[in-house]
């Protein structure tokens, strides 16, 4: 009889651990991390530059002498060349994680686009996004002070609801981005420097501690 | 209505299968190849019999040029696997 229950409470966490697994897309790769960390680097290594060699925007309230309407277009140029980094920095990002994902799901005999991931990209999809819209709002409000705190905070959120359907670590790495989105908000002058950590930096080491932990 | 450990759940792969399919709409031949471990005769023997008793669903499709098989849990399936999960904690509990 004792035999019995050992068997049946094998079997009830045997069953546990199968739901749990089948719900998770697991073959989201370190890599992904690292490259999408490597990326961020170069997009904020070029951003610096930019702000360094452009003293239009940079001190543009000091130019008294230069006409409005010349300030005003340069910021305005300037805004959209940000802005078109920014989206590069994000698509080289994702088309890397992909690739990086779409291997080791290969390698783990499962398709990219299961139900799981499904699920995953839905949960990580909706914060995303409406941290996208407040990004954009307030740029268009002229108030890029807040957009880095509003990139690693929604960002932090998203990986936050998407941690539910895949590795439960991505959680502290969320948990992470949504700090250093809070402390960016108080600290003026470090926006640049903040998301450089939480995109560049935390990305790079959650990738060797994901590679080392579920990929070699 | 007594619960009784169901004959059909005897097999690791069999309620391995129907675990997945509790907690996912479908789940297709590769995902459940590579979750349960198995190879490929053994899994889809034990799908087969637990598609005779009217347990899961199959669907056949194609992506691109491959098939995709996917599955899905019926109602007796269902109500079947959580009579066997009762009856397994109903062991548990009355030997506690």
């Amino acid at each position: 009889m004792q035999q019995d229950k050992v068997e049946s409470l094998k079997t009830l966490k045997d069953i546990h651990g199968i739901m749990e697994r089948s719900s998770r897309f697991l073959s989201l790769s370190g890599w992904s991390g690292v490259w999408a960390g490597c990326t961020a680097l170069v997009g904020a290594a070029i951003a610096r530059s930019w702000l360094t060699a452009v003293p239009g925007y940079y001190h543009r309230i000091y130019h008294d002498s230069e006409p409005y309407e010349q300030m005003e277009a340069d910021y305005q140029s300037t805004l959209v060349k940000f802005v078109l980094l920014a989206l590069g920095v994000l698509a080289v990002a994702l088309a890397g994680g992909y690739y990086f994902t779409h291997q080791k799901a290969k390698k783990d005999g499962v398709s990219i686009w299961n139900s799981s991931s499904k699920r995953m990209f839905a949960e990580l999809a909706i914060p995303l996004a409406t941290g996208g819209v407040f990004a954009f709002a307030f740029l268009w409000n002229g108030l890029e002070l807040y957009i880095a705190p509003i990139c690693l905070a929604f960002y932090g959120l998203s990986l936050i609801n998407g941690s539910k359907y895949t590795h439960s670590d991505i959680k502290y790495l969320g948990i992470a981005e949504v700090l250093l989105g809070c402390i960016c908000l108080f600290v003026r002058g470090y926006g640049l420097l903040l998301w450089t950590i939480g995109f560049g930096v935390l990305h790079i080491l959650y990738g060797i501690i994901m590679w080392k932990k579920y990929d070699s | 209505m007594i619960e009784q450990l169901n004959k059909l759940f005897d097999s690791r792969i069999r309620i391995g299968i129907m675990s997945a399919l509790m907690v996912n709409e479908t789940v297709n031949f590769n995902e459940l190849k590579s979750l349960l471990d198995v190879t490929d005769g053994n899994l889809a023997t034990h799908l087969k019999t637990l598609e005779e008793n009217n347990y899961i669903k199959v669907h056949k499709g194609f992506i691109g040029k491959k098939t995709n098989t996917t599955y899905t849990i019926t109602k007796v399936g269902e109500t079947a696997f959580k009579n066997h999960l009762k009856a397994l904690e109903k062991i548990i509990n009355d030997l506690g």
